[in-house]
């Protein structure tokens, strides 16, 4: 999918900044529902460029807090029907995700996760070891390991999507509806009239505008500044790694947060792992032989079959990350401008409820129930949504 | 290996080191408002360049201040606390 060149207009009704999957979304629903088709949206660099193309895609709803549960359900149930909403098959794979505790608290988080996702109508259950034995026939579950398996979180309504298709799908549907979508268009400066955003300055020009939304994930606290905006966040790296095809063994997705490990198989049949990020924030996406090392040990503590496998590919992506893993969008100081930020390592799965409700905010100027608990406010409120324990190394 | 030059320990792998987040001046606990605390506690310049941040030598449990650059992870300096404060004041 590649978006035709034009030239700017002068004057867009919306300019979205970021064209990676929520930036895109964001676009669709406003074209769709809103019949608002006067956007334009920019990117630095190519569409997914961002960590739209760099995440390990996996989709899942089993949060703590209720605010979070809710919303990240919504996502799934959308995920859902997206191949068919596109007429375009973005791999969605319904394969479950199991979480794994090594310890006594890890199980009491898990029985509270399980608690609060049943009760709002998500498939999430505590599993012992037999069932995880049913469940994964490959893991290693022996007792005699440094960090043995008591108990998981099963989680079956787990998946996995094509990534890029995402960010495709939303990007055809959106140009369908009149969207003019501008690789190679960098933000570089905000202008600000009467309280509210009155135009960008890019590379290739300046443009008016009458509402702004910033959808640029890593790129976060860069961009809100130039509108004169401070977030809550810091950009972290986050790497994952990628195996050469092998015959299919592994079904669901495998998450241990003790061990800063996740595995699953891609449809392709590679092993795709990833785990915790970077010990402190860069804005650079290089991998290194640390992190490497990191996920490699504590994969073979899972697969030891692993050993054998080889590492096609190893990359990074910079993830702005809050203080209570949950993210910050909606309203921002500046009038009309619209913040989708804060997405940090777990944003992907999120991506078509993002851009349904920014839509909806943008439109009709009303803060949606389902994101007003994630405003950038609530944290001069002190009403953080901690999903900490329930976001860290599990993506 | 990455090196950072510990003002206590001299030279050693970054690895030895805890990240303790962006220096921030702290408000004055006697005039500031709630608000200023959320500031102070929540919110980072994170900007793409160089940033004073808090760094740990963990085995020694020595804290001190490093000026990095976030875009190419180059170390500026590092610095014991009170060197930087004086430095502030002048
Ligand atoms: C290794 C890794 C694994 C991950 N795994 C998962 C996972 O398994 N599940 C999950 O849910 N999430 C995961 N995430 C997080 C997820 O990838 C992100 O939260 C999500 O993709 C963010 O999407 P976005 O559309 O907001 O941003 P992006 O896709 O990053 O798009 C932002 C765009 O903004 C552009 N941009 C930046 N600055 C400017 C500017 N000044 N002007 C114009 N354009 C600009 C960029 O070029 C970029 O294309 C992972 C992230 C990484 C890095």
């Amino acid at each position: 999918m590649t978006p035709r060149t034009t030239e700017l207009k002068k004057h867009y009704d919306v300019v979205i900044i970021g064209a990676g999957g929520h930036g895109c979304a964001t676009a669709y629903y406003l074209a769709k529902y809103h019949g608002v088709r006067n956007i334009a949206v920019l990117d630095k660099s190519y569409l997914g460029a961002g960590n739209t193309g760099r995440n390990t895609a996996v989709i899942r709803s089993n949060y703590l807090t209720e605010e979070g549960v809710r919303f990240y359900r919504e996502s799934v149930r959308l995920f859902q029907d997206l191949s068919n909403e596109f007429g375009m098959n973005i791999m969605y794979e319904n394969r479950g995700q199991l979480t794994l505790a090594h310890s006594d608290a890890a199980v009491r988080s898990f029985r509270w996760r399980a608690e609060v996702n049943q009760h709002l109508g998500v498939r999430s259950e505590l599993v012992d070891v037999t069932t995880i034995r049913e469940l994964v026939p490959h893991l290693r579950v022996e007792e005699d390991c440094r960090y043995p398996i008591l108990a998981g979180l099963w989680h079956a309504d787990g998946a996995t999507a094509r990534h890029d298709t995402v960010a495709w799908g939303y990007a055809k549907g959106a140009c369908d509806r009149g969207v003019e979508i501008h690789q190679l268009t960098e933000v570089q400066g905000i202008e600000i009239a009467n309280g509210g955003v009155s135009a960008v300055r890019t590379n290739r020009g300046r443009i008016h505008c009458g509402a702004i939304v910033q959808a640029v994930a890593g790129a976060s606290s860069v961009v809100a500044n130039m509108a004169g905006i401070s977030l809550p966040i810091q950009s972290y790296p986050l790497q994952a790694m990628v195996t050469q095809p092998y015959k299919p063994l592994l079904d669901p997705h495998v998450s241990s947060p003790h061990l800063h490990v996740y595995v699953h198989q891609t449809s392709r049949g590679e092993f795709v792992i990833g785990g915790g990020s970077d010990p402190y924030p860069r804005y650079q996406t290089q991998a290194t032989l640390e992190q490497k090392e990191a996920l490699a040990a504590a994969a073979l503590e899972l697969f030891p079959f692993l050993a054998q496998a080889k590492v096609m590919r190893q990359w990074a992506g910079t993830t702005d990350m809050t203080p209570d893993y949950s993210p910050v969008m909606g309203l921002s100081p500046v009038k009309n401008y619209y913040l989708d930020a804060g997405w940090g390592t777990w944003g992907f799965k999120a991506t078509p409820i993002s851009g349904k409700m920014m839509a909806e905010l943008v439109a009709t100027q009303r803060v949606p129930d389902l994101i007003a608990p994630f405003d950038l406010a609530r944290f001069q409120r002190f009403t953080q949504v901690n999903e900490a324990g329930a976001t860290a190394a599990s993506h | 290996m990455k090196i950072l030059n510990c003002p206590l320990n001299g030279p050693r792998n970054i690895s030895e080191f805890t990240y303790g987040g962006e220096y921030h001046a702290m408000p004055d606990a006697a005039k500031s408002s709630r608000s200023d605390w959320a500031e102070y506690i929540f919110f980072h310049r994170n900007p793409a360049g160089p940033v004073i941040e808090w760094w740990c030598h963990t085995a020694s449990a020595y804290w001190f201040l490093a000026e990095r650059d976030t875009r190419n992870n180059e170390i500026l300096r590092t610095m014991p606390v009170a060197e930087y404060l004086s430095e502030q004041q002048a």
